[in-house]
C-alpha cells in the first residue's frame, strides 16, 4: 500500500494571497473544529480524474463494494490515515504553480468522498477559494443526499459514476440500490451543475444493451452532462484484491473489445452526448 | 572580466572587396539589415530576416517518392549493421576533411550530397584521439590494423590519449580505475563543440578566411594584449590551423562539384553549404557529441525567400529538409564495445535546437521548425538528429501542440527550458550533446563526463577504501566504526571525500583538455567560432538520487552497517521509513539541492586550464547502468550492481505520487549551480496523458508548460506502453525504428544492451492506475 507522505507538521504554505479565516470554511461552520479526515493517498495525475493535470486526494471508505473496483484498499475508512485539511491543502499548494500553467485542478476522489462530507466540503472549498483551483468531485452518487448545496457550489465539476441502469445489475455490481445515484444526478441537473458521467463497461456484467441504452438515455435527458467516459474494464487492480485476501470474482472476465467499446460510445452519442 | 570587451572585438568590420560585393548581390538579395553584412553575426541576420510562424501543422507535406526510396535504400542496410556492429570501415585511411573521395547514397537522387567516407555507413578511423581506440575497434570488428599506421601513430605522431596518460598522476589513475571518476574523454574525442555551420552558408568560406586572417594579424605582437606569450603563440597556431581547415572544407565541397567560396544563393545551396560545414567536422572529429546547433530558423529564411519568389514549393522545401535529415541520421563513428557499454546505441548527438523565444518577444518558430519535426513522420522515428525543442510557455500554441503530438507518436523529442537559458546565454543558444547550453559560435566547453557521488558516499563510510576492491582510493579519513550510521559523522567524512574528489577531478580535466587542444584540436569547428570564445569546463555528477536517498535514510531512518572480515562496510539494513527524493518532499529534496551546490562549490575552488568557467551537469546518459554495476550496496537499500537512476531522475519506484511530483523534486535543483544541464527522463503511458488523442496532446503541452513554469530545465518525454518494450525485446526485428529517450538523448531501443533494455523497462512508468 502506498505510504502517505504528507508531512504531518508542515504548516500550510499555499500561494493564496489571503488566508481564509476558519469560521468561513464549511468544517468550521459545521463542527467548530479544524477538519480532519481519513485519507488513503494523493497523487498528481493527468487526464485521468478530470480534465488536465490534477491534484487528486483519495479518501478512505466506500459504502459500495464494486466487483471490478481497482482500489479495494480504499474501502475501509479505518485503513486510511487521519489527516488534517491543512496538511492536504499544504501539499496541494505545492502544485498550484504547475497546475496554473498546465491547466487542470484538484479532484477529491476515493473511496467515496461523500462518506466524509464535511471533510470533502472543506477540501473542495479551500482548493477552490484558497488555492484558486478548478475543483472536481469523483463520486458514485450513492451518498449524494449527504452533499449540501454549499459543497456543490464549491465543486466546478462532478465526475459521476453511473454503473448500471437495471437496479438488479446495479445491486449485483455494487451491493447497493441504484435509486440514490439517479436522484443525485437529477438534483445536479436541477442545479445546473456540470457533470461528466463515467460508465465502466464490463463484458457480461454491465454491457447488456438495455443497461447501456438506459444509462445513455438517462444521461442524455439530463442536459448538464458535458462528457461521458466509457471506461473499458481492466484487471490491473486484481493484485490489490489478492493482497487483501479478498476473492476477485472477475478473474475470468475479459476486457471489452475495442469494437464493443466503440459501439457503446455510439449508443451514448446517439443521445447527443459527447462520449469518449 | 574581459569577456565583453573581447566579444565586442570579435565582431569586427570586414571591408567587402569589389569581387565579394558582386558575388553577394544575388546571394543576399532581399535580405534586410546591415550589422550582419559588416561583421560575422548570424544571429543578427536571423533576427532581421526570419518570419515567425504562429499557425498549426496543416501546411506540412508528406514524403516524396524520392525521399521514401532513398531512405529505404539506407534502412535496408540497418539490420545487417545492427547485427555486425558496423556496416563497413575505411580501415586504412585516417580521416581528414579531404581524405575520402566523394560518396553518395544514390548519386542521381541525392539532393544534399556528402558522406563521411566514400560510401554510406562506412565508418572512418580518427587516430588523433587515440590509437588504442582505433586498433581496438578494428580488431573487434575484424578489420586489419595497418602496421604502417600503427607505426605512425605510436612512434612518429603522438595522440591525445598518449599525451593524457603521460601527464596523469597516480591519484587520477586510481580514481579512474575505481570508477569514482569515470567516462573521461581521455581516449576519444571530447566533442560538445558546436561550430556555427550557418556561417558558411551566409558568408561563404572566403569571407570567413579573411576574418580569421585579420584575427590572426591582431596577434602579431608578442605577447598580444593581455595574453601570455604561450597563449598568444598557441592562439596564432590555432588560427593558422583554422584557416587551413577552411581551405580543406572548400576543397572537399569542390570534390562534390560545389564551389562554396561565396555565400549560398538558393535554399538548396544554403542547406548544402551548411551541411558541408558540418560534414567537415564529422570527418575530422570523432567527438562524443557532434551537435549541429540551431539551424532550422536560419535555413527558413532561405527556404521562405525561395517560396516567396515562387521557385520552391512546400513539398520541395520539405524534401530538402528530409534529405538533409537523412544525411544527419547516418553519421557514424567507429567506437569500441567498452565505449558502447557506457553510451549505448551508437549515439552521435547530432543535436538540433528548435524554437525558443527571441529577446524581442517574437517566437523563433518558423515553418522550418515544423519541417524538421515532420521528418519524424516522413522518415519515421529516429534517435538522430537529437531533436531538442527549446520550450517556453510563450511559444505559439500551434507549435506546442505539434511538438506534443510528435512526442506522443514518436518519443523522439526532448525539451529544454528556453526561459532558463535565454537570460544567461541569449536567444541564439543551442544545446550540445544532451543538455549543455552554449551561444552558437561564441562559446565552447571542455567536456568532463562525471563523478560517482554514490560511491563517494561509500568512501566516506569506508575511510576512502573502495567497497568493491578494498583498495585505498580516496584519502584515509578514518573508517566509521559504529554499527548504526550517525548522520553528522557521515556528513563530516563525506565532506572530506568530496573535497578530495573535486580536486582530483579538476586536475584530470585540466590534463585532458590541455592534451586535446595539443593533439586533437577541433580545427574546423573552432574556425566556425569567434576567436575569443568563452570556455566552460563541464563537470558532472552521477548517482545523485542514490546519494540523496542514502543520506535521507541515514538521517530519518535507522541504517545498520554490515562489514566483512577486513572491516569494510559492504551492506546496510534500513529500518523505518525515510522521505525519498522524487516526491516533492523538501526533507529529501533539500539534500539534493545541497549536494548539487556543495559539489559545485568544491569544484570551483580549483583553477582550470585556459581559465574555463566551472559548470556542472546532472546527467548520466545510459551510463547509469555501468555506474550502478561498479558500485556496491548503498545505505538507501539499493543492491550492489543495480543501476542508478538516469540523470537527475529519482530512483525507480520511489517516486510514488506521480510524475509531476517527481518532476518538481528535480526542478528544485538550482540551475545556477548546474548550468551544464539537469536531465529528467519521463516515461508515460498514453493513458497517463488522457483518453483521446486531442486531450493527450493538449495535456502533454500543458505538462511541459507547467514544468518549465516551475523552473524545470529538461524533460525527455517517452509515451509508451510497457508491453511495446517487452515485445520489442523479444522481437527486435519488428521494431527497427522504435525510439526511446534516455538521459539526454534518444536511442533505437533494439540497439541497447539487454541490461539497458531491462533498466528502461524497470523504470517508473507513469500510468493511470
Amino acid at each position: 500500500m502506498t505510504s502517505l507522505a504528507i508531512a504531518p507538521a508542515t504548516p500550510p504554505t499555499t500561494t493564496a494571497a489571503t488566508p481564509v479565516s476558519p469560521a468561513a470554511t464549511p468544517a468550521a461552520a459545521a463542527t467548530r473544529r479544524p477538519a480532519e479526515g481519513s485519507v488513503h493517498s494523493w497523487d498528481v495525475s493527468t487526464g485521468v480524474d478530470g480534465p488536465g493535470t490534477r491534484f487528486v486526494t483519495f479518501l478512505s471508505g466506500c459504502p459500495l463494494t464494486c466487483l471490478y473496483c481497482h482500489n479495494p484498499d480504499t474501502w475501509k475508512m479505518r485503513n486510511g490515515t487521519r489527516t488534517s485539511a491543512d496538511a492536504v491543502i499544504a501539499e496541494a499548494g505545492k502544485y498550484v504553480r504547475f497546475i496554473s500553467a498546465s491547466g487542470g485542478g484538484a479532484t477529491v476522489s476515493g473511496g467515496e468522498p461523500l462518506l466524509q462530507p464535511v471533510f470533502t466540503g472543506e477540501l473542495l472549498h479551500r482548493m477552490k477559494h484558497e488555492l484558486g483551483l478548478h475543483t472536481a468531485l469523483d463520486t458514485s452518487g450513492f451518498l449524494g443526499v449527504r452533499a449540501p448545496d454549499a459543497l456543490l457550489r464549491d465543486t466546478d465539476l462532478v465526475l459521476l459514476d453511473i454503473k448500471a441502469w437495471d437496479p438488479a445489475t446495479y445491486k449485483k455490481v455494487t451491493g447497493r440500490p441504484l435509486a440514490p445515484t439517479l436522484d443525485f444526478a437529477r438534483r445536479l441537473a436541477d442545479l445546473g451543475q456540470e457533470v461528466h458521467v463515467r460508465f465502466v463497461l464490463v463484458p457480461g456484467l454491465t454491457d447488456a444493451p438495455a443497461d447501456v441504452e438506459g444509462v445513455a438515455a438517462f444521461a442524455g435527458g439530463l442536459g448538464n452532462v458535458s462528457r461521458v467516459d466509457i471506461l473499458p474494464f481492466h484487471k490491473l487492480g486484481e493484485g490489490k484484491w489478492q493482497a487483501l485476501a479478498m476473492p476477485f470474482t472477475l478473474h475470468d472476465t475479459p476486457s471489452p473489445t475495442p469494437e464493443r467499446v466503440a459501439e457503446v460510445r455510439e449508443v451514448f452519442r446517439a443521445h447527443g452526448l459527447h462520449a469518449v | 572580466m574581459t569577456r565583453s570587451n573581447e566579444s565586442k572585438k570579435a565582431v569586427r568590420a570586414v571591408t567587402a572587396t569589389p569581387a565579394e560585393a558582386t558575388v553577394n548581390k544575388p546571394a543576399w538579395k532581399g535580405f534586410k539589415g546591415g550589422l550582419w553584412r559588416d561583421a560575422v553575426d548570424v544571429r543578427d541576420f536571423i533576427q532581421q530576416n526570419y518570419t515567425p510562424y504562429e499557425g498549426d501543422d496543416s501546411f506540412l507535406a508528406g514524403p516524396t517518392a524520392r525521399t521514401t526510396a532513398v531512405w529505404k535504400a539506407i534502412t535496408d542496410r540497418f539490420p545487417e549493421e545492427r547485427a555486425k556492429g558496423v556496416h563497413d570501415v575505411s580501415y586504412d585511411v585516417p580521416s581528414t576533411i579531404t581524405a575520402h573521395a566523394p560518396g553518395y547514397i544514390d548519386r542521381d537522387r541525392d539532393l544534399i550530397v556528402g558522406l563521411q567516407t566514400d560510401a554510406p555507413l562506412k565508418r572512418a578511423i580518427m587516430p588523433y584521439g587515440g590509437w588504442r581506440m582505433v586498433a581496438g575497434a578494428l580488431a573487434t570488428y575484424g578489420y586489419p590494423v595497418s602496421p604502417d599506421l600503427e607505426k605512425v601513430f605510436t612512434e612518429y605522431r603522438k595522440t591525445h590519449n598518449a599525451g593524457v596518460f603521460d601527464a596523469y598522476t597516480p591519484e587520477i589513475r586510481a580514481a579512474r580505475k575505481a570508477g569514482v571518476v569515470t567516462g573521461l574523454p581521455d581516449a576519444y574525442g571530447r566533442g560538445r563543440i558546436i561550430g556555427d555551420y550557418r556561417r558558411v552558408a551566409l558568408y561563404g568560406v572566403d569571407r570567413l578566411v579573411e576574418v580569421k586572417k585579420e584575427e590572426k594579424e591582431e596577434l602579431n605582437s608578442l605577447p598580444a594584449g593581455n595574453r601570455s606569450i604561450e597563449e598568444t603563440i598557441r592562439l596564432r597556431e590555432e588560427l593558422a590551423e583554422q584557416i587551413r581547415a577552411l581551405g580543406e572544407l572548400k576543397a572537399m565541397a569542390a570534390s562534390y562539384g560545389h564551389d562554396i567560396s561565396g555565400p549560398a544563393v538558393t535554399g538548396r545551396d544554403a542547406v548544402q553549404w551548411l551541411y558541408f560545414a558540418y560534414l567537415a567536422a564529422v570527418k575530422e572529429q570523432n567527438g562524443a557529441a557532434m551537435s549541429l546547433g540551431r539551424t532550422s530558423t536560419f535555413l527558413d529564411v532561405y527556404l521562405q525567400r525561395d517560396i516567396d519568389a515562387g521557385v520552391l514549393t512546400e513539398e520541395q522545401a520539405q524534401e530538402l529538409v528530409d534529405d538533409f535529415i537523412i544525411k544527419l541520421r547516418i553519421v557514424r563513428f567507429l567506437r569500441t564495445p567498452e565505449y558502447d557499454q557506457g553510451f549505448s546505441g551508437d549515439p552521435t548527438w547530432v543535436t538540433e535546437s528548435i524554437a525558443g523565444m527571441g529577446e524581442d518577444g517574437r517566437p523563433l518558430v518558423t515553418r522550418t521548425s515544423f519541417r524538421y519535426l515532420q521528418t519524424l513522420y516522413n522518415l519515421g522515428p529516429a534517435p538522430e538528429p537529437n531533436m531538442t525543442v527549446l520550450w517556453s510557455p510563450r511559444l505559439p500554441q500551434g507549435f506546442k501542440e505539434f511538438c506534443a503530438k510528435v512526442s506522443i507518436d514518436t518519443s523522439s523529442v526532448q525539451y529544454e527550458s528556453d526561459e532558463l537559458m535565454r537570460p544567461r546565454s541569449g536567444d541564439d543558444t543551442a544545446i550540445a550533446c544532451c543538455v549543455s547550453a552554449m551561444p552558437v559560435g561564441k562559446q565552447m566547453q571542455f567536456f568532463g563526463a562525471r563523478v560517482n557521488l554514490a560511491k563517494t558516499l561509500l568512501y566516506a563510510i569506508n575511510g576512502g577504501r573502495d567497497e568493491k576492491s578494498g583498495a585505498q582510493v580516496g584519502p584515509d579519513t578514518g573508517v566509521i566504526t559504529s554499527d548504526v550510521l550517525d548522520h553528522d559523522e557521515v556528513m563530516a567524512r563525506f565532506d572530506e571525500q568530496m573535497e578530495w574528489l573535486a580536486k582530483v577531478y579538476v586536475h584530470s580535466l585540466n590534463v585532458i583538455h590541455f592534451m586535446h587542444d595539443k593533439y586533437a584540436y577541433e580545427r574546423i569547428e573552432m574556425a566556425l567560432h569567434d576567436r575569443d570564445v568563452r570556455r566552460t569546463m563541464a563537470f558532472g555528477i552521477a548517482g545523485l538520487s542514490v546519494a540523496v536517498d542514502s543520506l535521507a535514510a541515514i538521517k530519518y531512518a535507522r541504517v545498520t552497517v554490515h562489514r566483512d572480515e577486513s572491516g569494510l562496510a559492504t551492506d546496510y539494513t534500513v529500518e523505518g521509513d525515510y522521505p525519498a527524493y522524487g516526491n516533492n518532499d523538501d526533507r529529501a529534496d533539500e539534500i539534493a539541492v545541497w549536494l548539487v551546490e556543495e559539489f559545485m562549490r568544491k569544484v570551483r575552488k580549483h583553477p582550470t586550464y585556459r581559465n574555463a568557467e566551472h559548470t556542472q551537469s546532472v546527467l548520466t546518459i545510459t551510463s547509469n547502468v555501468v555506474y550502478g554495476k561498479k558500485t556496491g550496496n548503498t545505505p538507501d537499500g539499493r543492491r550492489a550492481g543495480e543501476p542508478f537512476a538516469p540523470g537527475a531522475n529519482p530512483m525507480n519506484g520511489r517516486d510514488t505520487h506521480g510524475y509531476v511530483a517527481s518532476a518538481l523534486s528535480v526542478a528544485k535543483l538550482p540551475y545556477e549551480d548546474a548550468e551544464d544541464g539537469i536531465s529528467l527522463t519521463n516515461t508515460v503511458t498514453p493513458d497517463g496523458l488522457g483518453r483521446t488523442p486531442e486531450e493527450r496532446i493538449k495535456n502533454l503541452a500543458g505538462v511541459l508548460d507547467g514544468y518549465m513554469a516551475g523552473d524545470g530545465f529538461h524533460m525527455n518525454v517517452n509515451v509508451l506502453n510497457r508491453d511495446t518494450l517487452t515485445d520489442a525485446m523479444e522481437h527486435p526485428e519488428n521494431y527497427p525504428q522504435l525510439t526511446i529517450r534516455v538521459s539526454g538523448y534518444a536511442v533505437n531501443f533494439v540497439r541497447l544492451t539487454r541490461e539497458q533494455q531491462l533498466d528502461v523497462l524497470n523504470r517508473t512508468f507513469h500510468g493511470s492506475l
